[in-house]
Formats: C-alpha cells, structure tokens, sequence
C-alpha cells in the first residue's frame, strides 16, 4: 500500500507539470481585460505576480509553494488567494458529491440485487432499461428537466441555488449527479450477482444444504468486487458530473470555480483546482485499492 | 434395501437429451463406479441426485435416498439431506471453494447450518477435520484461504466438508481428475480409508477405468447417457458383457513400440539445455532467476521415440519449447540434423524450421479461431515454399488432410466446427505438411478420450513408420508413453531423475520418484 | 461435448436466447442510428430552411404541423410592415396564398418600400397592381411566404428541426472521428505492448496508468478554453483521452493471444513477427476492438457535448447537439422543446450505440457473454 502511494507523487507530479505548463503556454493573459491596461500598469501587475520571471523559475517557485501547501494568490478574485477559494467551494462539491456516491450506492446495490434475484422478471427489465437510461442521458438534460417537472411544474423545490445547502436545494443537484452512478452501479451489482451465482463455488454451497441467505451472502460478496473496483472512477465521475451540476444550479462548488477560472485565465486558482482534483482522485484511487484488498484475500497477498 | 435408488432418471435440455433412463443402486457402505467418457451424461447424474441441476434442466424418474424421494422435491427437503446426509466432493478444486472466505469458515458452514453449531464450536470441529483428512497443520490452515493451498490440500478441504456433518453417501465428481497423479494416488488412499472408518458409501465418478477398477466393489458404465452395463466390478472387467464396455477396455493404451532401425541417422542432438526465467523484477534489481529445465541431454535418431514424463511444474513442457527454439530463457547446445541450431538468430533458423514442428496439448487453442483448417495446414508453407500459389497450398493441404485420416472437403470449415480429436488431427497435419524430421509432441493425446486417443496414437504410429519420425512425446501419463515411446526420461523440478528404455524404467524403476508415479499410475500388467 | 461443457451447454441456450433478444435490440438500434446518421446527412437539405438563417418574425416558435404564417398574425405583421414602410395598410385582403392591399400615405408612396415585404419572413416579393392618380395609394400583392418548423424555433427564430439535424452532422462526425483517433493510438500502442512484453510492456503501461490517474476531462477544459474553441482541437483532445482504454483491452488481448499455442505454433513454423500479428494477433482482438469502438462512440459524443454544453465546445453559427442543449436549458421556462428537441435526438443516438455496442461485445467475446 505504501507502494501505491509512492506511486501517487509522479501521477501528481505529471498533473501538475502538465497544467502548469498548458496554462502558461496558452495565449492571452490574466490581465487581458475588455479595456486595456496602460502597459505600466501592466508590467507592474506581472511583477506581482511573478509573471516577468523565465518559464522555469515560475515553475520552481510554483512547486516550492505547492510543496508548502500554498497554492497562490487569485489572479481574478483580489485578495483572496487560490487556497481560500476552494476552501469556500470545497464543503459544497464534497456533500453533493458524498450524498450523490451515498445515494448512488445504496440505491445501486439494491436495485442490482432485486434485478439479479428475480431475473428475468419484469423488474429485471425495468432495471436493465433504467441502466441503459441513466447511462446514456446526460446530466445537462437530467438537470433541466428535473427544474422543470419539480422547479416549475410543481413547484416542489427550488430550481437552483445553494443556501448554505438547505436540504431543499441539494435534492435535484444530488439527484442528478447520482443518476448515472446509480445505473452502472446497479448495472454491475446484477453482473456480479449474476455471474457469482453461476460459479462453482456456489454450488459447492448449495451441495452443502445451505440457506438461501448464506448463499446470497456469499453471492454478494462476489459482486462486491466489481462494484469496489468502480469506486474510483465514480469520484472522477462525480467530479466531472459536478461541474455541469454546479453550472445548471447555480452551485458555488469547486467545479463552477474551475469553468470561470478557466474562462477568466485565473492562472492559479485552475491549477489549484486540478491539483486539489487530482489529489481527490488519487486518494479515491488508493481507498479503492484498500477496499479491494480488504474484501479480496488474493490482492492482499499481492501486496 | 439399498441407501440411494435411482429409477428411470431422465435428464433434458432443449433440444439435447443428456441423460436417457438410469437406473442404479447403492447399498450403504458400498462404493459404485459411474464410468462413461465426456458427454457420457455421468456428471449430469451426479448434480440430478444432488438437485443442482441448472434451470433449464427437465428431470425426470425418481432418484430416492434412504426412501426419501429427491426429484421434484421442494428445496427445504433438499436442503436437510444436501450436506447432512449425501456429501459432494466436485472435480475442480480451483474453483470449487470461495476464494472470498478462509477454509475454516466454508468448513463451518454446514456444521452450523445442519447441526446448530455456533462459531467456535463449527472452527474447532473444521479443525478436527482437516486433520482426518490428512492436512497438515490442520489449526494453522483454519484462517487460510484456498489460493493458498495447493490443488491437493483444497481437494482435501473439499472432502472435509462434504463429510463435515457425517454423510451416509458421498458423490465425487472425478475428484482426482485435475490433479497430479502422486497427488491423486494419496487422494484415493485417503478416500478409500475414510470410507472404511466411517462406512460411507459413494458414487464414483471417473473417465478413467483403471480408477474404478481399483476403488470400487461395482461398476455402472455410461455411454451417450444410457447405461450401458452395470454389475461387479471385478466381473465387469474381467467379462464385459456390453460392446460398449469392451470398446472402452480396449482403448487402454496397448502395445509396445519397435525399436527403429540399427544405424537410423542421429535427428536431434542437445546437450545441457536448461531454462531459466529472470527473476521477478523489483523496482531496481532483479531477483534469483527460477530455473524451470537444468542441464538436459538428449539424442534422437530417426524413427526413434523418447517419452518425457513428469508431473505439473516438472518443465517438460519448457523442455519441449527450448528444443524448439521458441523459448527465449533457454540455453544449451541443440542440433537438428547435424546444423546447430545454437548460435543462429531468427531469421537464420527460420528456414531450418521445417525439420523440426511441434504438436500441443489444447486442441481449442493451438489452432486460430479465425482462420480455415486448411488456411492453418497450409500455413507453413508461406514461410517455407513461398513460390507455391495459393491453388497449389491448397491442393497440399488436401493431400495433408487425407493424410491424417480427415475429409479433404472439410479444409474449408472453421476450427470450431471440429471434435478434438479431429482439431489434434488438423494440428499434426499443420506440421506434417513440411515433412519434418523432427515432431515435438507436447502432451497431444491428454484433453482427449481413450476412444479418441486410440485413434490419435495409431495415426501417430503410422505417420512415424512411413516417413521415419523421431518424436520427443511429452507426457503425464505413462500407460500412453509406455504404449509409444523407444526410451523415457524422468524430470522432477527441471532435473533428469531417471532415463532408460521403456521396458526398464517404467517396469524395473531404480530412483524412489519414478516407482512412486509408476504406482500411482496403477498400470496394468504389459 | 464434454459433461463439464455439457453445464455450459445448458447455459448455452439460455446465452442464445440472450443474444437473440440482445440482437432484436440491437438491430433495431442499428436501424435507429442508420436514420439518425441519413436524416442528419441528408435531412438539412430538405428542411427548406439554412441552419442558420434567422427569422426574425418566428421566434420561439413551438412545434408544429401548421403552416406558418397563422392567419391571424397576417394583418398584424402587415401592420407593422406598414409602420415601418411609413405608410397606412387598408383594404387588406388575406387570401390563401397572397395578400392583397393598399398602401396609402399622405405623400406619394415609393414604390420602393416594396423591398420590405421580400426582407420579412412572411411575404415574398410584391408587385404592384394599381396606382392611384396621385400617388399615394398603391394597390399590391404579396405572395405569403408559407413555412413549417416541424420542431418549432430557437431563440432567434431559427428552425430548430434543420438545427438538431445539422448539430447532429457535427456530433455524429466528431465521434467518428474522435474514435478513429483513439483506435488508431489504442490499438498500435496496446498491441505493440502486448506483444513486446517484458520491460517495454511495463514502461508503456506505467505511462497510461499514469495518465488513467489524470482528472482528464478538465485537462480538455483548459485545452479548449485557452487553445480557442476550434473542432478539430476538440475531437483531437477526445480522441487523445479516451484511446487509453483502447490500449489497456488490446494490451491484454494481445498478451492473451500471445500465450496461445497457435501462435506458438506459427512461431515453430517461422513466421516473421509481422505476420504473426497480421495474421494471428489483429484477427483475434478484432472482436473486443470493434464492440469498445462502438461504445466509444458515444462516449465522444457525450464528451463533446458536455463541452458544449459549457460553452466550450463547438461555436455559433455552427451548432451540435450539446451547443443546442445548453441553449434549450437556458430557456426552459420559455421553449421547452429547445430543451427536448435536441435531447432526445441526443440520447436516442447515445442509446442506439450504446445497446449496439453491447449486442457486438456479446456477439463477438468468444468468452461468451458477461
């Protein structure tokens, strides 16, 4: 385990270096406004920020700072700097995305086990078609349309906004970021159980004379692998899912903060949010590796 | 009034009948050999008996132990004679135990299940257990899971379950079957001995007749999933009554192979081959290489056969891909045909290739899904004849297919369409086509039937006596090597233990390793 | 068959059975894209309208089979034309296919603000019929200008049907080539580390682990948005994200092929490694390669759109389905059906790759179903 995390720091490395490198080779600057700067001004604002130093040396100094925990100042929001932003959008991003990965398990695993259980059945098929459903439509139609049917026709909940999360605004955004995991969760747990049932150690057990519940326990446990082994890309999926849920809502998330520091050439504030979004993803990454090894003896040997 | 009475029992699929009216009998204490090849239907008795039959499965007649009927029973019934009373040990033991749960825990599982034993109390009996069942360190192997056993130990732990609640019946499904067979030997000796301790009775499912001669008191032989003949074994054996039964009696390996001729040219000459793999590679160094094949000597003339055996891990088989050339770990002086293959690189061995062609062991996996059988058969000469038009390979590869006894009008069909026995045909007329010198056959016969296997070693017989073959004929099973080969040579973990002409070293065996596989393998008298 | 395949037999009917209902699903997916793919090919030109032009009287048109213009918006529309010609419209008379009226003013009218009637989206050219005396009554006919918007409008009063159909010529191109992309670094790259093997195999995939780790789709973010919003940046940037997992299921089929003994046995019989892998290796992983392809589709499609979406994608005048998306979810209240229009047009495509691309991953694993 100490080995996947030493293998971690190149991965950040590269993320780091490769954003670095794509934001300051791209054309235009922070400073470029709709009214230009007088270029005194100019020069004297990218001698703030560092700007006027070779390629190499801002490199340098941005990963010093980086090792230190600071990731800068704003280019676009003054005063404030890079750290104090994502601190502000963090709790938001973190509970949807902890309440859409919550939802999206519980709700998978059921639906994958009462497909698998009475396969076949009609809510076998119902539960394949919702698979292929939430698969295939993507969140930026989802979002509109749950504003619609619950915003505006019902008029049950608000169709965006945050309010320092108010249950009633995170039920559409979570809803939305969890349709999708839902499907390929439920997708995978009916697999899993599916093809654990055709096993030969299921018949082994079922030689035994043992209860159906001890069977489907062990079934379950088979089924779990699979659906472990997909919570890593899950968090990458709720991250990317989050930026169109932040933007159709109105959410003040870390992935809203990315699109305008994108949009704004906020230098600093993007790359603080990829590698704060990197770093997510390789904690996720090594917690999935954990659980595996916890639920699978053979990876633990592995070491 | 007999422990298990199977009347009339009928097993169906769509559109295949697998099993058509068995009928069989076991009395308490007493062992039934169920014999039949693959597809014989015998494995499809055993799960109709045990009710594990897949769902699209229609059975019917009536299977009734101790009196109480088992077909069409509901599942709670099933489930207190499943496990308590009938025990069932399966062939593959890879595969047959959760990789998930520790050893001790699937042992406890019907403890607890159909005797209400709680936790400690199930672990301490597993552990009683695992040691009737010879394993070693029985309170140690409690917390381990099956990938760290090895194939005989999980086959044991099998056992122990099956037995763990004191069954009255055992059904085991070719128990021994994937199994070495110093490991088999061992696994039938404790069989036999629990049997007598606990006086079970078993149904004993095998393909392999010498088995069921030596563990059971009778003998019901299956063919195409009717019964074919039933009674004593000892009669069955001695007087078949059935012509199906002699068929299959007569399939045992026979004969004896004549030494080829005095001053046959010397074929294959190698000195000191070895394989060693690099070690596994850390992040900086590289660890001690595994040394798979060391220091190997052989010589072969023309029409001359050496039978190599050995068990699994014994590197026959990397023995038989460096004498190819096809192993890149391997070193040591080889010459075909007086040209020393040693030194050369692979574009200067590629026209020597034709001397020397290997047949493999997996009929499904030595022949290309994607290609026809008579593209495959032809393949070689491409690289060898390159100035034959793709009419005349084909008209080639027709002669190689009546060669090896197969219609030349199916050259056009995919591997798929083949039994094995006619895909191990297409793989040797794949390599006869270049008229070798040289025929490397790495276990060919072992995926097969004896039926099929008969016919595979006679075409091979015919094939060496028309075009004076040397072959090197890997295998694990003596009664083929016996049947086959001039000379045997031993190997145990890379190393020659033992070699010799046939008749010496499988009938006079010198070295402790061989008398221990020569008996295990229960050959019958020459 | 053995009593061991006699088990996978069972199954086996019950896999056919599968397939067959997985092939009725996928034919008719196949048939769904087969339209999709002509009607966004051919279907612009038959529209009867640019995908781009404006009418500027039609906006936020909801979909319809009526022939626009409505009768009643006629002699409205007249009525402003009129304003803004600086003449008063009397006598008018709205037949089925003209109108026929009056222009007076106080002064002698020009017949020059004829021109107004052809600029508007309802009349086409008019002529003059009659002129009073004086000049200041001139008696005209207008042809209407009739129109359907099948799908209703955008916005801007542009038709949204022949805008979906061209959006969809966009995204559907995109992913084709998006994936050509990924198939072409995927399967060069996976094979050649598959076959290599050894310390190769293991740099090459180290590399891929690494990139696998990457939050990739905001590397295309800061592509797009500071690179320019170009399309061939775009599918360039898609296909180079998604050809990783190309790589890793060629690598392994390779890798598995490899082990195979008919491959060794085309070793045995000298087969240069070229031909090994032209005949041997690329056959055999054809199957997984052309199920992945065709699941990747939408994969791309969806990537696209999703930049699109955020106004990073693809840029107006020219349009895809998630330019068009983002534009119905601005305006939900208002048009919903700029919202389902292109969203259904969207998902039914995703959904007929998607069911595709499964029914040839179950028709072509030679492992079976999963």
């Amino acid at each position: 385990m100490l080995r996947r995390l030493a293998q971690g720091v190149p991965t950040l490395l590269v993320v780091v270096t490769l954003s670095f490198f794509l934001v300051r080779l791209a054309p235009g600057g922070p400073f470029d406004l709709e009214r230009p700067l007088a270029p005194a001004a100019m020069e004297n604002l990218r001698r703030v920020y560092g700007l006027d130093q070779p390629l190499l040396v801002q490199f340098g100094r941005y990963l010093a700072a980086l090792a230190r925990g600071d990731l800068g100042p704003s280019f676009s929001v003054r005063d404030l700097s890079v750290a104090e932003l994502l601190a502000r959008g963090l709790p938001v991003s973190a509970t949807l995305g902890a309440l859409a990965l919550g939802l999206a398990l519980a709700l998978g695993v059921s639906l994958g086990g009462l497909a698998a259980w009475r396969r076949g059945s009609a809510l076998d098929h119902a539960v394949t078609a919702l698979g292929t459903l939430g698969l295939t439509v993507p969140g930026f139609v989802v979002a509109p349309l749950l504003q619609i049917a619950f915003g505006l026709t019902l008029r049950w909940l608000p169709v965006g906004g945050w309010e320092d999360g108010a249950p009633r605004n995170l039920v559409l955004p979570v809803a939305t970021l969890a349709l999708p995991q839902v499907a390929v969760i439920a997708r995978l747990t009916r697999a899993g159980l599916v093809e654990a049932a055709g096993r030969p150690h299921l018949r082994t057990l079922r030689s035994l004379g043992l209860a159906p519940r001890t069977l489907a326990l062990h079934a379950l446990r088979g089924a779990a692998l699979p659906v472990v082994a997909y919570l890593g890309p899950a968090a990458a999926g709720l991250l990317t899912g989050s930026v169109v849920v932040e933007t159709v809502f109105g959410l003040p998330g870390v992935g809203r903060y990315f699109v305008d520091g994108a949009l704004n050439r906020d230098y600093t504030l993007v790359m603080g949010t990829v590698v704060l979004i990197g770093v997510f993803v390789l904690v996720f990454n090594l917690l999935t590796d954990l659980a595996y090894a916890l639920v699978d003896p053979r990876v633990r040997d592995q070491g | 009034m007999s422990l298990l009475a199977v009347r009339a029992l009928r097993v169906r699929y769509p559109g295949l009948t697998a099993l058509d009216g068995l009928d069989l009998d076991i009395a308490r204490s007493e062992t039934l050999a169920l014999v039949g090849e693959s597809g014989s239907g015998k494995s499809q008795a055993a799960l109709a008996v045990m009710g594990l039959l897949p769902a699209d499965a229609a059975v019917s007649g009536s299977v009734r132990f101790d009196g109480t009927e088992l077909v069409g029973a509901p599942r709670r019934a099933l489930d207190r004679v499943r496990g308590a009373r009938i025990g069932m040990v399966f062939q593959e033991p890879m595969t047959a135990l959760d990789p998930l749960f520790t050893v001790g825990h699937q042992i406890g599982l019907p403890l607890r299940a159909h005797r209400g034993l709680g936790r400690r109390q199930a672990a301490a009996r597993a552990r009683d257990l695992l040691g009737l069942v010879g394993l070693r360190d029985a309170a140690g192997r409690l917390g381990a899971y099956p990938h760290e056993l090895s194939g005989g130990e999980r086959q044991r732990v099998m056992i122990a379950m099956a037995l763990a609640c004191e069954p009255d019946l055992l059904v085991a499904d070719e128990p021994t079957t994937a199994l070495d067979v110093t490991v088999q030997a061992q696994l039938l000796d404790l069989l036999a001995g629990l049997k007598e301790r606990l006086g079970l009775a078993m149904l004993f499912i095998t393909h392999d007749l010498r088995l069921a001669r030596r563990i059971s008191q009778r003998t019901a032989v299956l063919r195409a999933g009717r019964l074919v003949e039933a009674g004593p074994t000892d009669r069955l054996f001695a007087a078949p009554r059935a012509a199906e039964t002699r068929d299959l009696l007569a399939a045992e390996p026979a004969g004896r192979k004549s030494p080829p001729p005095a001053g046959a040219p010397t074929v294959l000459e190698a000195r000191g081959v070895g394989v060693a793999y690099p070690g596994r590679r850390g992040l900086l160094r590289a660890g001690p290489p595994r040394v798979a094949v060391a220091g190997i000597d052989v010589t072969l003339r023309a029409g001359e056969t050496l039978g190599v055996v050995g068990e699994s891990g014994s590197g026959k088989s990397s023995l038989g891909r460096a004498l190819l050339r096809l192993e890149p770990a391997a070193h040591g002086l080889v010459r075909v045909e007086d040209r020393d293959l040693t030194r050369l690189d692979r574009r200067q061995l590629r026209p020597l290739r034709r001397g020397f062609q290997p047949v493999f062991q997996d009929p499904t996996g030595s022949l290309s899904p994607r290609l026809t059988a008579g593209e495959i058969v032809a393949e070689g000469l491409r690289v060898h004849a390159p100035s034959l038009g793709a009419a005349e390979r084909d008209a080639r590869a027709a002669e190689a297919f009546a060669e090896v006894r197969l219609d030349p009008a199916w050259r056009h069909r995919y591997p798929h369409a083949f039994s094995g026995g006619q895909r191990q045909r297409i793989a040797i007329a794949r390599a006869m086509i270049l008229r070798p010198r040289l025929v490397i056959l790495d276990e060919p016969t072992s995926a097969l039937d004896r039926t099929v296997q008969r016919d595979i070693v006679a075409l091979l017989r015919e094939l060496q006596a028309a075009h004076g073959l040397a072959y090197l004929f890997i295998s694990h099973d003596l009664a083929v090597v016996r049947a086959l080969a001039d000379a045997v040579l031993v190997l145990r973990g890379g190393r020659a233990v033992e070699r010799g002409p046939t008749a010496d070293v499988l009938e006079r065996p010198r070295e402790a390793y061989t008398r221990a596989l020569v008996a295990a393998a229960g050959l019958g008298p020459a | 068959m053995s009593a061991r395949d006699l088990d996978d037999g069972a199954s086996l009917a019950l896999r056919v059975r599968r397939r067959l209902l997985g092939d009725r699903l996928a034919g008719a997916s196949l048939a769904v894209l087969l339209g999709v793919a002509l009607a966004c090919l051919v279907g612009p030109l038959l529209t009867g309208h640019p995908y781009d032009r404006i009418y500027y009287d039609y906006p936020r048109t909801p979909p319809s089979l009526a022939l626009y213009p409505r009768p009643g918006t006629v002699e409205p529309a007249l009525a402003r034309l009129a304003f803004r010609m600086r003449v008063r419209a009397e006598d008018v008379a709205v037949g089925p296919d003209a109108v026929r009226l009056t222009l007076a003013a106080d002064g002698p009218v020009d017949a020059r603000v004829l021109t107004y009637f052809a600029r508007s989206d309802l009349f086409g050219a008019a002529r003059v019929l009659a002129r009073s005396g004086d000049g200041t009554r001139l008696t005209v006919e207008a042809p209407l200008r009739r129109t359907r918007f099948l799908a209703g409008t955008d916005g801007l009063g542009r038709d949204l049907l022949t805008r979906t159909l061209a959006g969809g010529r966009v995204s559907l191109a995109l992913g084709l080539m998006a994936t050509a992309v990924a198939l072409g670094i995927g399967v060069a790259y996976g094979a050649a580390a598959g076959y290599l093997g050894g310390r190769a195999d293991a740099v090459m995939m180290r590399l891929v682990d690494i990139l696998y780790a990457l939050p990739f789709v905001f590397f295309v973010i800061m592509l797009v948005v500071f690179f320019g919003r170009s399309v061939g940046l775009i599918f360039l940037a898609v296909g180079a994200v998604e050809w990783l997992d190309m790589a890793r299921i060629v690598r392994a089929e390779a890798m598995a092929i490899r082990r195979q003994d008919y491959v060794r046995a085309a070793e045995a019989l000298g087969l240069t490694t070229a031909a090994i892998l032209r005949r041997h290796v690329v056959p055999n992983t054809l199957g997984p390669v052309v199920a992945f392809a065709a699941l990747l589709v939408p994969r791309v499609i969806l990537l696209e759109s999703f930049l699109s979406f955020l106004g990073l994608g693809v840029q107006e005048p020219m349009t895809s389905w998630g330019v068009l998306i983002a534009d119905g979810a601005r305006s939900i209240e208002t048009s919903p059906w700029m919202l389902l229009v292109p969203a259904c047009a969207l998902v039914a495509t995703l959904m007929a790759l998607t069911l595709l691309g499964e029914g040839l991953a179950d028709a072509l694993d030679p492992r079976g179903p999963r």
